[in-house]
């Protein structure tokens, strides 16, 4: 496996490789170890042209936990806006020796294209791109759900996770459908009938327009951040409306089963879709998630770039 | 293919080696033993339990996995991470005991060496082995041995032990030339 | 009118008979079974169908404005190895076609560079904004004699300007080529509005914009008793529309690109912008409407929309990307894949849907003659026995966007007539020789 790109380049077995990889170095990390020497002397890009602190620091933390070099190319805006292409910023890193790039792109597909034009030899790994997928996030997600409710099994199978909110326009939700139902869990998508994507039938996962009635059947809720835009461009009519059906209050978590979770992939909308006593409460895996996000990412650079070709003929 | 070493062979060996570890450190009080997984682990398990019936007293033991840090991740696939687990009592001053299955080339123990330094600082590291097969590619070498195997490059040594094997045995395989 | 004297040996004259067809003095001057003629260079085309010489309705020359994509004499030596005698120039150059003088421009370009008759296309609209209607009777009356009127690239939205120019080009024997695509339904689309587009994550273009457009425009056609014409149809629904207007008598016509009767919208799974075009890649189930649609003369032809694009327009990521595949050259073949030898038409329909049907909507009287004798010697041959491997690195056109580099594809062209001068020989385009 060179390349990170999409859920679908991984099989269950490959996931649950990196979820006991990243489990590994968690317990590595909770000690005193605090840097390994195995990618020494690799040199990883994080390639971001839309802006992330969050998913940037994290990928960085874990490159260089692994002893890798870390260069950061924050390249603004796409090839709209007069600075580079994608091209050129592609070949200009290829030119600096770069052995992985982790890109985070305002345009679906920005990442495969990367890959596939062969711009760059090395490793291409997705942060993010447009509204297509964030493999390392529903990762991250699922080592969250396993390490709580897991009970000691190695996937998800017979638990049920809700995810709440754009559907329409979150690569976490579409890497989520994908890993989570992967695993064998059963997911169920709520969300206003303008935030679901025409063809979301098809999608490994149940739909549902009634938050109140899914809560208390599910063992994880996953709430998704909505943008303020998507008010004018005619998706729901105001904040007010979208909070009364699809924000999880504190009457709504009380409905919750004992043992389930809240979480959230962040930057949060405090108020809006997730209120602020919720995202503080004791259920909530929130803060968790951005350290267990270092150790999977910690977990996908070693599985992609520790081992290297098979070499016919060697012992 | 010969069998080097059978169950009762091995038996007698970590007999033996778990004596000489106390004889050498005057008793277990400061020995933390750390074996280097799959089979080192199963190994050190052992020989914790051997020392333990010796002295009458729980001995520290624990597993080091040694993959994160080894020289020759590129040549192959990824390699799965084993579970690394150091007892409570740690090892900064201890007499640290590294017990594996096979001593080659010493690349695997130059590895343990510097896992154990990024968790502290022992006072000293002493080796293990089940069985040193010679051709060493580092200035490394064992404390206490169950058995010196000669051996050519081209033959492999393949070590069995009950805990995931169905047999305990040591076997040599290949020819000599 | 070329003075050179061709002799067409065995050839199946529109998939029929096998006959003898000689060209002089720029004429089809006879088709018989057997003919001698000893000045003629003597061509052998047994094996080979012989069609008239295609009319494309829907080609994209770029120039004035875009000549580093195209130009009329590229695009024109383009159309010679599509097997094409005629192209109709789209308006949405830069500066646009809505004056009496760009047409002649794009006119007097297209007889300089010698290789078909280009007959450009005037705007509904003032600048294609969609508000004012433009000169189409100076377009009209011009030397360029402009029968075909197209915003196309933009739709012409707003139903009361649909009417009035519906209404307007009566006087001129006119027709209004619409580009269907409701813009409000159509925001930042990238590809076709389905199961594919929610798994990619590229904005979705709904077959509902197309289908809208058509079922409003030949209302209004039927309304006030005017000639429509649908661009590039895709939807099954808007072949659906356009069979219940025509059940009606309205005077609708319809095209289909050839990549819309081949491609799908899974293809956009690769996020290669070659695959990204105006109107998008749809499913399966309109690929075949499409196809059923041209076979049964729902749809009237097809065009190719042949839409250059420079590379580093579509080197990139997907919604950065311009939308349009190059078409001319790969047209005949694929029309041989989908329908011919699928078993949906013979020759004599395929010469129909893309000679003669296309300059009797165009109203080009020089073209679509149907190898009459007497008739201008437009000629085409395509050999369905040879199968070729399309490269685009080899393409004739200044543009390399091919959907299908790679591709094997049945039925190459041999030989185009233009006027009587070969302007193709042997799959090699033939330039005019400067005296």
């Amino acid at each position: 496996m060179r390349h990170l790109l999409s859920i679908n380049n991984l099989s269950a077995a490959d996931a649950i490789g990196i979820l006991d990889t990243a489990t590994e170095l968690a317990r590595i990390n909770d000690g005193q170890v605090k840097k390994l020497p195995t990618l020494r002397g690799r040199t990883i890009v994080n390639l971001f042209a839309e802006d992330s602190t969050r998913t940037r620091i994290s990928f960085e933390a874990a490159a260089k936990r692994l002893s890798a070099d870390v260069i950061n190319f924050s390249a603004k805006g796409s090839s709209a806006s007069k600075g580079e292409s994608l091209k050129d910023t592609a070949q200009t890193l290829q030119a600096m020796g770069a052995d992985a790039v982790v890109i985070r792109h305002s345009a679906s597909g920005a990442a495969q294209r990367l890959a596939d034009l062969e711009w760059m030899s090395g490793s291409v790994i997705n942060a993010g791109d447009g509204t297509h997928e964030h493999p390392s996030q529903a990762l991250l997600d699922a080592f969250t759900i396993r390490k709580h409710l897991g009970k000691g099994a190695s996937d998800l199978k017979g638990l049920r996770i809700a995810i709440v909110g754009d559907v329409l326009h979150s690569r976490v939700a579409r890497s989520n459908v994908l890993l989570l139902s992967m695993l064998g869990a059963d997911v169920v998508l709520v969300a206003p009938p303008t935030l679901l994507p025409v063809g979301v039938e098809s999608w490994p996962a149940t739909i549902s327009y009634d938050f109140d009635s899914v809560i208390p059947t599910v063992d994880a809720i996953m709430m998704l951040r909505v943008q303020q835009e998507r008010m004018t461009d005619l998706f729901f009519p105001n904040s007010r409306e979208y909070s009364r059906y699809f924000g999880l209050n504190s009457e709504r978590m009380s409905a919750m089963a004992k043992h389930a979770i809240v979480m959230h992939p962040g930057p949060m909308n405090r108020g809006l879709e997730i209120a602020a006593d919720v995202a503080d409460s004791a259920r909530s895996v929130i803060v968790e998630q951005v350290t267990n996000g270092v150790n999977v990412r910690m977990a996908i650079l070693y599985v992609l770039l520790a081992g290297g070709p098979l070499e016919v003929g060697s012992n | 293919m010969s069998v080097a070493l059978s169950a009762q062979d091995i038996s007698r060996a970590l007999t033996r080696i778990s004596h000489e570890i106390l004889e050498k450190n005057h008793g277990s009080s400061d020995i933390t033993v750390l074996g280097i997984p799959t089979r080192g682990a199963h190994l050190a398990a052992r020989i914790a339990a051997i020392m333990s019936s010796i002295e009458g007293k729980d001995i520290a033991h624990g597993t080091l996995d040694i993959t994160l840090y080894r020289d020759d991740l590129r040549l192959r696939a990824p390699r799965a991470i084993m579970p690394t687990s150091i007892p409570p009592t740690g090892i900064q001053g201890r007499d640290v005991i590294l017990i594996d299955d096979v001593l080659y080339s010493g690349r695997t123990i130059r590895a343990a060496l510097d896992a154990l330094g990024e968790v502290g600082r022992p006072r000293t590291v002493q080796l293990a082995v089940l069985v040193d097969r010679g051709h060493r590619q580092l200035p490394i070498r064992a404390d206490f041995v169950g058995k010196n195997l000669p051996t050519s490059e081209k033959q492999s040594v393949r070590v069995s032990l009950t805990e995931i094997d169905s047999v305990d045995e040591v076997v040599i395989e290949g020819e000599a030339n | 009118m070329s003075s050179q004297r061709f002799l067409l040996r065995g050839g199946q004259i529109l998939g029929g008979k096998a006959a003898d067809l000689l060209i002089a003095d720029g004429l089809i001057a006879q088709i018989s079974a057997s003919i001698s003629d000893k000045d003629a260079t003597v061509i052998d085309l047994k094996g080979s169908i012989v069609l008239p010489g295609l009319v494309d309705l829907h080609t994209h020359l770029r120039e004035p404005g875009r000549e580093d994509s195209e130009t009329v004499a590229s695009a024109s030596r383009a159309g010679a190895k599509g097997g094409f005698t005629a192209l109709s120039a789209m308006a949405n150059t830069s500066p646009v076609a809505d004056t009496a003088g760009v047409v002649e421009q794009v006119y007097r370009l297209g007889q300089e560079a010698g290789f078909v008759d280009v007959f450009p296309i005037g705007a509904v609209t003032q600048g294609l904004h969609g508000e004012q209607l433009s000169e189409i009777g100076a377009m009209a009356d011009s030397v360029a004699r402009v029968r075909v009127f197209s915003d196309d690239g933009n739709c012409v939205f707003d139903p009361l300007v649909m009417r009035r120019a519906l209404e307007y080009i009566k006087k001129f024997d006119g027709v209004i080529a619409q580009h269907a695509q409701e813009p409000r339904l159509t925001v930042g689309s990238q590809m076709n509005e389905g199961i594919v587009s929610s798994k990619l994550g590229l904005k979705g273009w709904p077959a509902i914009a197309e289908e809208a457009i058509i079922a409003r425009d030949v209302l209004l056609a039927d309304h006030v008793q005017s000639r429509l014409h649908i661009c590039h149809v895709t939807t099954a629904g808007g072949v659906e529309i356009i069979r219940w207007a025509k059940a009606r008598g309205i005077q609708v016509t319809a095209e289909v690109t050839p990549h819309h009767l081949l491609l799908t919208d899974d293809l956009a799974s690769s996020y290669d912008p070659v695959f990204k075009v105006n109107p998008p890649l749809r499913t399966s189930n309109d690929v075949m409407a499409l196809r059923e649609a041209l076979a049964d003369g729902t749809i009237d032809i097809v065009a190719t929309d042949h839409a250059p694009h420079t590379s580093e327009t579509k080197d990139c990521e997907w919604a950065e990307a311009s939308f349009g595949m190059i078409g001319l050259e790969t047209a005949l073949s694929i029309v041989n894949k989908t329908m011919v030898e699928s078993g949906l038409m013979d020759w004599t329909a395929v010469a129909d849907r893309i000679s003669t049907a296309p300059a009797r909507i165009g109203r080009y009287s020089n073209h679509g003659q149907n190898l009459t004798v007497g008739s201008a010697a437009h000629v085409t041959v395509i050999n369905p026995t040879k199968s070729w491997v399309v490269d685009r690195d080899l393409v004739v056109s200044k543009s390399r966007n091919t959907p299908y580099h790679g591709y094997e594809l049945p039925g190459l062209v041999t030989h185009t007539f233009f006027g009587g001068r070969a302007t193709m020989i042997d799959s090699k385009v033939i330039d005019k020789v400067v005296q």
